[in-house]
């Protein structure tokens, strides 16, 4: 078990920038998660830690001692990878050995330990197989043994399950919970499937283009994004956002934009001009129109049986996505009313940076209360 | 769907009887298209089989029959330089294949696996020097083997095949490991394997396909070189296979040992034969499956 510290890491590929000065901590047996779009560099930097990659700037340090130039096999990681990368001509008993057999480990010393780990993981009986004789699921839980037989203090995955079907994904999701839990180990697992962010992680790490954009509990997240990026990358199916025009009245501004939006607004701390709006799909109804604080038309209504996404179109360049509970009354093609309450708004000024508004404020601090609780019941 | 209907010219469907004629035609002119193929290059070591089992004049007679007369493989088995230059061959041929695959494997690691800026350069020189004509090369070769006192020596051979087959085997092999799953070599690479390692306990063991392929086809190349075996070899005792072969003579200056000639052909190209039905089933299976997901 160990502490993971970047400072001021840096990694460019032939003068390209791919992660630029990340710092973080990761403090002893935390489960921590990357995400971010392709290309957003998270499994670089994933890399960066395991040793995989020098970095070309700054410092890593894994339990407090500086490893920024130790080898990969030297750090105490263990790495699991989005393809498995079994040995295809290893059997899994030797797969899952190997490493202790490249240390120099005694042959019987090697075969308890691993016979120990496969009964962990509940592939004893798969032991004489071959990779290509296993299913995906059973290859991943062989993968995680190699990593676990290393008795690694900082355990990396790299998009594990992205290979496996969703059923199968949920399954080893939660069996990846309860290994932390067990074991305690410090992880770092990087995704691009939200659910697994949010049920997996203690922490999250929002990155965009090779920087780090918020580092924040998935409540923390959810309610109070820092900037439009990490908004809308954090929820499924992401946040609406409509752009508006900003007047200033003295110490409020009065916001217009589409669908006959008008909102007077006080933004207290930062005073930039508001430029953006947002609001949550789960944070709309549908109410008659004129009645709510946008009107738009009913274009498509999504039914997936437990909710129903409802698409309405509001002028030519802005379609809001309404999650509902249950199918609305109203039908295709017409108008409609959506409205929200004040505290379910959020406000980004023309850099993407989130503003506190009156109304915003009393929620996050509700919010926070909530997540501290959530904390203690996780 | 009626709009697809309406453009089509209203032809009717052929039955379905007819599909089944056209489908049977077709695999009868498939067959016999591998028919003629098969004829075409099995049937001059045919011809070597049956011209070497006929004695005397039965040689100059079109019989398609082999008369099993072994009488020149006797004799064949009985010339000391016959035997000494299989010997020459299978030690030129085999040194040849190993050392041009331990070479080809070393370079095609560095040259699939690693970054350096010249790698385009190499790799180009690598083709271009396999694409010069051996005649191109003989003279300078001429020299440089005498310069390094080879001349006459069977080592000679073995360093000016190389010339020839280094660059091949380099080539198929760096294909192979660019396109070899870099995970695999990462997840060594944490389980602490040094680059040897990998190389030996990771890569090796699964290049076996790729490595048969390559040193079936540097054996052959070295096994039937004839010029350079000609021009660098003096001696009878020193002589490869094909150069034996070809000097020949029969017990007159006007008899031309047609049969004994057509026995050795036959004797040389067996151990080939065997070579590749040894290795065909490692080159077909693909030892990869199963390395990542599919």
């Amino acid at each position: 078990m160990a502490s993971v510290e970047l400072k001021s890491v840096s990694k460019s590929y032939g003068g390209n920038p791919v992660i630029r000065g990340v710092d973080l901590a990761i403090r002893d047996g935390e489960f921590i998660v990357f995400v971010g779009p392709s290309g957003c560099g998270k499994s670089t930097l994933l890399r960066l830690i395991a040793g995989l990659v020098p970095v070309t700037d700054g410092e890593i340090s894994i339990g407090g001692e500086p490893v920024t130039d130790v080898p990969a096999s030297k750090r105490g990681i263990a790495f699991v990878f989005q393809s498995y990368a079994l040995y295809p001509h290893m059997t899994v008993a030797r797969n899952i050995g190997f490493a202790l057999e490249t240390l120099g480990l005694g042959r019987d010393a090697v075969r308890n330990k691993v016979a120990e780990v496969a009964k962990l993981l509940k592939v004893d009986h798969l032991l004489a197989r071959r990779p290509r004789e296993l299913s995906g699921g059973q290859r991943q839980r062989v993968a995680i043994g190699r990593a676990l037989v290393r008795k690694p203090e900082v355990f990396l995955f790299d998009e594990p399950l992205s290979n496996l079907d969703s059923d199968l994904r949920m399954e080893m999701r939660i069996e990846i919970a309860r290994l932390h839990d067990d074991i305690g180990t410090t992880m770092i697992y990087v995704t691009h499937d939200q659910a697994e962010a949010m049920t997996l992680a203690d922490r999250i790490v929002v990155l965009n283009h090779g920087v780090i954009e918020q580092v924040g509990s998935p409540q923390e997240l959810y309610h109070t994004p820092k900037s439009r990026f990490v908004a809308g990358f954090v929820g499924s199916p992401r946040m609406n956002f409509s752009t508006v025009a900003a007047t200033g009245i003295g110490a409020d501004w009065l916001l217009s934009g589409p669908g006959g939006l008008r909102l007077e607004s006080h933004v207290t701390g930062n005073r930039s001009t508001p430029a953006t709006v947002g609001v949550r799909p789960e944070a709309l109804s549908i109410v008659a129109p004129g009645s709510g604080r946008l009107d738009g038309v009913l274009e498509r209504i999504e039914d997936l049986g437990h909710e129903h996404f409802a698409y309405v179109r509001l002028d030519a360049d802005n379609s809001w996505v309404v999650r509902l509970p249950a199918r609305p009354r109203e039908d295709r093609d017409t108008k409609v009313g959506l409205s929200f309450r004040d505290e379910d708004l959020f406000l980004f000024d023309e850099s993407g940076a989130r503003l506190d508004h009156a109304a915003s404020h009393e929620r996050s601090a509700a919010a926070l209360a909530q997540t501290s609780g959530g904390g203690i019941a996780a | 769907m009626t709009d697809a209907a309406v453009a089509l010219p209203a032809r009717r469907r052929r039955s379905s009887a007819s599909y089944r004629l056209e489908r049977r035609i077709k695999k009868g002119f498939l067959v016999v298209a591998v028919g003629l193929v098969l004829i075409y290059t099995l049937f001059p070591y045919y011809w070597a089989i049956v011209s070497s089992t006929k004695q005397g004049a039965a040689l100059y007679r079109n019989t398609f029959l082999p008369a099993f007369d072994l009488t020149y493989y006797k004799a064949l088995y009985e010339n000391r330089i016959f035997l000494g230059s299989l010997v020459n061959s299978a030690f030129v041929a085999s040194s040849t294949t190993a050392l041009s695959l331990i070479l080809g494997i070393s370079a095609a690691y560095a040259l699939g696996r690693i970054d350096f800026p010249q790698r385009r350069g190499v790799l180009m020189t690598i083709l271009m020097i396999s694409i010069f004509p051996q005649v191109v090369v003989l003279s300078g070769m001429f020299e440089l083997i005498n310069w390094l006192g080879l001349y006459n020596r069977p080592s000679a051979l073995i360093l000016t095949y190389l010339l020839a087959t280094v660059p091949f085997t380099t080539w198929i092999l760096t294909t192979f490991i660019r396109e070899f799953p870099r995970e695999l070599e990462e997840a060594a690479i944490i389980d602490g394997c040094s680059h040897f390692r990998i190389l030996t306990k990771i890569l090796l063991p699964l290049m076996g396909p790729s490595l048969a392929s390559t040193g079936i086809l540097a054996f052959i190349l070295a096994w039937n070189e004839f010029l350079f075996a000609l021009t660098f070899i003096l001696t009878d005792e020193n002589r490869t296979v094909p150069v034996a072969i070809g000097l020949m003579g029969g017990s007159s200056r006007y008899e031309y040992p047609f049969g004994q000639i057509m026995a050795a052909s036959v004797t040389v190209t067996l151990p080939l034969i065997i070579l590749v039905l040894i290795f065909q089933r490692r080159i077909v299976a693909g030892l990869t499956a199963g390395a990542v997901k599919g």
